[in-house]
């Protein structure tokens, strides 16, 4: 009768190990995630100076237009710094980072009006850096987005809800995005065809 | 893909990756050994004093070859198969269009959550990608200059993703391994098959003198049908193995394309793309690489077909079914916003 008993805590004991160390394994890969985020975030900011530069020259007359898109990307910036899954913030950072989205996809209205800004190797060059940095935060988003939701539905789930305290395994924000019209990666081809 | 299906295939290639080793190397020490039992049984019956073919030469020499060369197609098969294939590396990107790919490879080593592979241009003027490397780690994405040319930005991300999933799913090892061995194997029953005909005319002027070792002569001719078949029909085996190995896959890798870019319709597109160019990739010809591209390099007709003859031969999925697949992909996701697994 004993030896059964200690069978069956032996197996709960090892059982436990192993689910505290899923759990654990799950809150790293999405820790690591969101770094992944924050590094192609970082690079979106660096981006935007060397755009603007380029940019300013031919557009004297559009001041406010890159002054939106300054003043969006250094709140961004300050946003991003202090944001973890485990610490929060996530919300804010999302919330920046659509409002730059936005500013930026005004400034791509604007250059499609000037033709002779369009042909400039630098920006075109910049155009395309910019669709990259826009998919490639589009695509850390959506790994970490999956990572988390694993993570948040396994340390609900019923065994696992039991060890879930032990590893301080709590749900993450995800990055959600409002509109259903943001989900679009926004347009930065400066071809006048019409859209299909 | 959920991780209990990419998981299993991850499995399942590891394990069809030794297998396909263990196939190999069997079958050049049935090549070798075989060839040491004519040997001794013929030279059993001589008199004493003539040669007696008593230590099997012939079969540890070329276990011993099968062992090395699996061991090469195993550490550097990616190696030789984009030397093969004549395509360049490219480190740093000059072109704006060379730019955009390497932009698109970061990108999709992003969405994949995998370590960015090297990429290498093939000079060829017809669409046509593929994906090679050992594991995760040690991965090349070769796409030729014509896919540059005839895509653009979403399809080559289309394609690239596809790569990429070949990539996660350990496909890629397995299939250079198949690629490096077939081409071995092709050489070695060329060469076989030649000192067979140089071996028949000499054996027919000692037929004469083993007209005593009779009772050995029904065996030694069974046994040597058997392995002269073995020998020519080595490369049609072969060929037949990489067949049913890569086409499976290949919607595996479309599905889970469509799961990195949320984008079906552009892989649809660019497959269509790729299909209306059919002509035969040269380049991709010769390295023994065909069922490592996205499209049939060989430009058969066989691959726009679906039938027995056609799924007996052909290295790809029909083209057809792949687009309809995605397409009908595109319209679940369209309508529900959730990306299917697969249709």
């Amino acid at each position: 009768m004993t030896i059964v008993f200690l069978i069956v805590i032996a197996v709960v004991v090892v059982w436990g190990i192993s689910a505290y160390n899923g759990l654990i394994a799950l809150k790293g890969q999405t820790t690591n995630a969101w770094k992944q985020i924050d590094v192609q975030l970082k690079r979106r900011h660096d981006l935007i100076p060397n755009l603007v530069n380029a940019a300013k020259g031919a557009m004297n007359f559009e001041k406010e237009t890159l002054e939106a898109v300054i003043q969006a990307r250094n709140q961004a910036v300050r946003v991003a710094s202090n944001a973890s899954p485990t610490g929060g913030g996530i919300k804010a950072v999302a919330d920046a980072e659509a409002a730059l989205t936005q500013a930026l996809s005004r400034f791509n209205v604007v250059v499609e009006r000037y033709p002779d800004l369009k042909a400039t190797a630098n920006v075109s060059q910049l155009q395309e850096e910019l669709t990259s940095t826009e998919n490639r935060v589009a695509f850390a988003r959506q790994l970490y987005n999956d990572t988390a939701t694993s993570y948040n539905v396994r340390q609900q789930q019923f065994p696992w809800t039991l060890v879930a305290g032990f590893a301080k395994a709590t749900p993450v924000e995800l990055w959600e995005i409002e509109d259903e019209h943001d989900r679009d990666v926004p347009q930065v081809d400066l071809s006048m065809n019409p859209k299909t | 893909m959920t991780d209990a299906n990419l998981f299993a295939q991850q499995e399942s290639n590891r394990r069809r990756s030794a297998v396909l080793v263990a196939i190999f190397v069997l079958f050049f020490a049935w090549i070798g050994f075989g060839a040491d039992l004519i040997l001794y049984l013929q030279t059993s019956g001589a008199p004493p004093g003539h040669y007696h073919h008593v230590i099997p030469f012939c079969g540890i020499a070329a276990t011993l070859l099968a062992l090395g060369m699996a061991r090469a197609g195993w550490k550097s098969g990616a190696k030789h198969v984009l030397w093969a294939t004549g395509a360049w590396e490219l480190v740093t990107p000059s072109t704006p269009e060379e730019k955009q790919l390497d932009n698109i490879v970061e990108e999709m080593a992003i969405a994949s959550g995998l370590p960015k592979p090297k990429i290498w241009i093939v000079p060829d003027d017809d669409p046509n990608a593929f994906a090679t490397g050992t594991d995760e780690r040690h991965a090349h994405i070769a796409v030729t200059q014509g896919l540059l040319k005839t895509l653009d930005r979403d399809e080559l991300q289309a394609v690239i993703a596809h790569e990429m999933a070949h990539i996660r799913n350990y496909d890629v090892k397995l299939m250079t391994l198949l690629a490096a061995l077939v081409g071995v194997l092709a050489i070695v029953s060329q060469g076989a098959s030649r000192m067979i005909g140089f071996g028949g005319s000499s054996r027919s002027r000692s037929s004469s003198v083993s007209r005593e070792e009779s009772k050995n002569g029904g065996l030694i001719v069974v046994l040597l049908v058997a392995w002269i078949v073995s020998v020519l029909l080595a490369p049609l085996v072969s060929r037949l193995l990489a067949l049913a190995v890569s086409r499976k896959r290949e919607y595996l890798a479309d599905a889970s394309a469509a799961q990195f870019t949320r984008n079906p319709g552009a892989l649809a597109d660019a497959l269509q793309k790729i299909e209306s160019a059919a002509t035969p990739t040269k380049a991709l010809q010769r390295a023994g690489s065909a069922h490592l591209c996205i499209a049939d390099p060989m430009g058969r007709k066989v691959t726009s077909r679906e039938g027995r003859l056609a799924d007996l031969l052909a290295t790809h999925p029909p083209m057809a079914t792949r687009i309809a697949r995605l397409r009908a992909m595109a319209y679940q996701y369209g309508k529900t916003g959730v990306m299917p697994e697969s249709v």
